[in-house]
């Protein structure tokens, strides 16, 4: 046992567990934009509020989702830890500004984490926490035919407080009952401000990701030759551009939306 | 050349010290960096003033005695040399130059622009050896090498432990010394039987020495004089995991000596 809690002490061991949440977190964005693309589909949100609907009710994805909310502390917690180190290293600073070569996000992780995490708090707290643990998102009724595929939405008020959602079947339509958070979305996105504090934590992540990806790699010294440089190519292109860029265009699509209205 | 000097001036180690700026006059742009504060120096001791404190041994760039933080980089602003390759025609006539020494807790300073840099040493004895039997001389290349092991092991051998990595780190971390000296042993055959042992003593050593964290910034690799590359770093870490995870060997006790 004091083997291994000598290990994770080590500065490699508390690297490495930068690096493996930090790579978690990678594939988790991937999965996130990926479900959140719903929110392009013109659909009155049936897509998108069913996706919600199937991830805080399907108990595997649950306990992934707290695995996930713990890598965020754990890769936040460690970060602060190892910065707090490295500043001891470095009691006396240099009075002539460093001019040593090295990219502008790889010396500003720090800051650019916390903006994340500060990021990460708003947004939990936005759609995360309502939608659990509060009623103020409303909920819709679809009913799609289901030989025509023709579907008609309206608002839905359950009776019942602790009513979450429903899907049943009469003649040939299919009645879905679920919590609006696509409302939610709608609403929120059509504050500019708010709009502006996603794309800053957008433009924060691709600076976090493209040192941070293969960072990780790095650390966890798989680092060749051959290899190398297809994972800086995926760190900077999808990671750095199309990930952050694709979760950026959702609140600015629907700011636009909202004030073509 | 008419340059202004700006240097840290401190008695000891128990001293708090300054900035001090002095003025260089006379200097022959083909005079190399030590030169020129030796001549400084010269002036200091005629009238009457202790004279600038600062490391130096071979003048030919392969001891690593030489350091100084000059304008923001370690050994000045040129690419793969020490301070002592450095010459004054790097500069401009008028210019003013910072000079710093190395900033890390486990340099203290000495004197002046001299630190103690011990903490490399004792990094060195924790493993940085190889065993090597008694008897016969055995014939030189009897073991078979590939030619880019063998290359690779010796660009890592290059390492001239100046410190210039932990100098320009922002977190004063020396892990791209201490991979260079667990890659150079750890790539060949003899330094096979310490190899996981190794890696995990002076891995030790290190952090108790004091040293910061690498965050893979490669500032390090941008201002080592002997061009060491970020990729030891990668294969100390590998080792290291390997050894830490997966081997069942015994696991060193870190007392520093070999069986």
């Amino acid at each position: 046992m004091s083997e291994i809690k000598q290990t994770f002490n080590s500065s490699l061991g508390k690297k490495l567990i930068m690096a493996l949440t930090g790579l978690f977190l990678c594939t988790f964005i991937i999965v996130h934009l990926g479900g959140n693309l719903f929110l392009f589909k013109d659909d009155q949100g049936y897509g998108f509020n069913v996706y919600a609907n199937f991830l805080t009710h399907f108990p595997p994805i649950e306990v992934i989702a707290y695995l996930l909310y713990l890598a965020i502390i754990v890769h936040a917690f460690y970060a602060l830890i190892l910065t707090l180190s490295n500043k001891k290293s470095r009691p006396v600073a240099y009075a002539s500004q460093s001019k040593s070569p090295a990219s502008w996000s790889s010396k500003n992780m720090g800051l650019l984490g916390s903006i994340l995490l500060l990021f990460i708090v708003i947004h939990m707290g936005d759609f995360w926490y309502k939608y659990k643990f509060t009623d103020t998102v409303g909920f819709k009724e679809y009913r799609t035919n289901v030989l025509t595929n023709q579907r008609t939405v309206a608002d839905f008020k359950p009776v019942d407080p602790t009513f979450e959602h429903s899907v049943t079947t009469v003649n040939d339509e299919e009645i879905v009952r679920v919590k609006d958070l696509h409302a939610k979305v709608a609403t929120t996105f059509s504050c500019w401000w708010y709009v502006l504090i996603y794309v800053i934590a957008m433009v924060s992540l691709s600076f976090h990701l493209v040192h941070g990806f293969q960072s990780a790699f790095q650390t966890l010294g798989w680092t060749h030759r051959k290899y190398t440089p297809v994972v800086k190519f995926i760190g900077t292109w999808f990671f750095a551009v199309i990930i952050p860029l694709g979760f950026a265009l959702m609140p600015v699509v629907y700011f636009f939306q909202s004030i073509s209205k | 050349m008419n340059l202004t000097l700006k240097v840290w001036r401190q008695k000891d180690a128990n001293s708090s010290g300054k900035m001090v700026s002095y003025k260089a006059e006379n200097i022959s742009p083909d005079m190399s960096f030590l030169e020129m504060l030796d001549v400084v120096n010269e002036s200091l001791i005629h009238k009457g003033d202790e004279p600038i404190h600062f490391d130096h041994d071979c003048r030919e760039g392969i001891c690593g005695m030489c350091s100084l933080y000059i304008n923001g980089r370690p050994h000045g602003p040129k690419r793969a040399i020490t301070t002592c390759q450095l010459h004054m025609r790097s500069f401009h006539d008028g210019e003013t130059i910072t000079i710093e020494p190395w900033r890390a807790a486990a340099f203290p300073v000495i004197k002046d622009l001299a630190v103690d840099r011990s903490a490399f040493d004792r990094i060195q004895q924790a493993g940085g050896y190889v065993s090597v039997n008694t008897g016969g001389v055995p014939d030189a290349n009897i073991i078979p090498i590939p030619k880019v092991i063998a290359d690779e092991a010796f660009n890592s051998a290059t390492c001239i432990g100046c410190g210039a990595c932990v100098a320009a780190c922002k977190n004063a971390s020396a892990m791209l010394f201490v991979s260079a000296k667990v890659s150079q042993l750890g790539m060949l055959p003899q330094g096979q039987p310490e190899r996981w042992s190794r890696v995990q003593s002076m891995v030790a050593q290190m952090d108790e020495e004091g040293f910061g964290n690498c965050t893979n910034t490669g500032a390090c690799e941008a201002e080592c004089p002997k061009e060491i590359t970020l990729t030891n770093i990668s294969r100390m870490n590998n080792d290291f995991f390997s050894a830490k995870l997966f081997r069942e060997e015994k696991v060193h006790d870190h007392s520093g000596g070999g069986e």
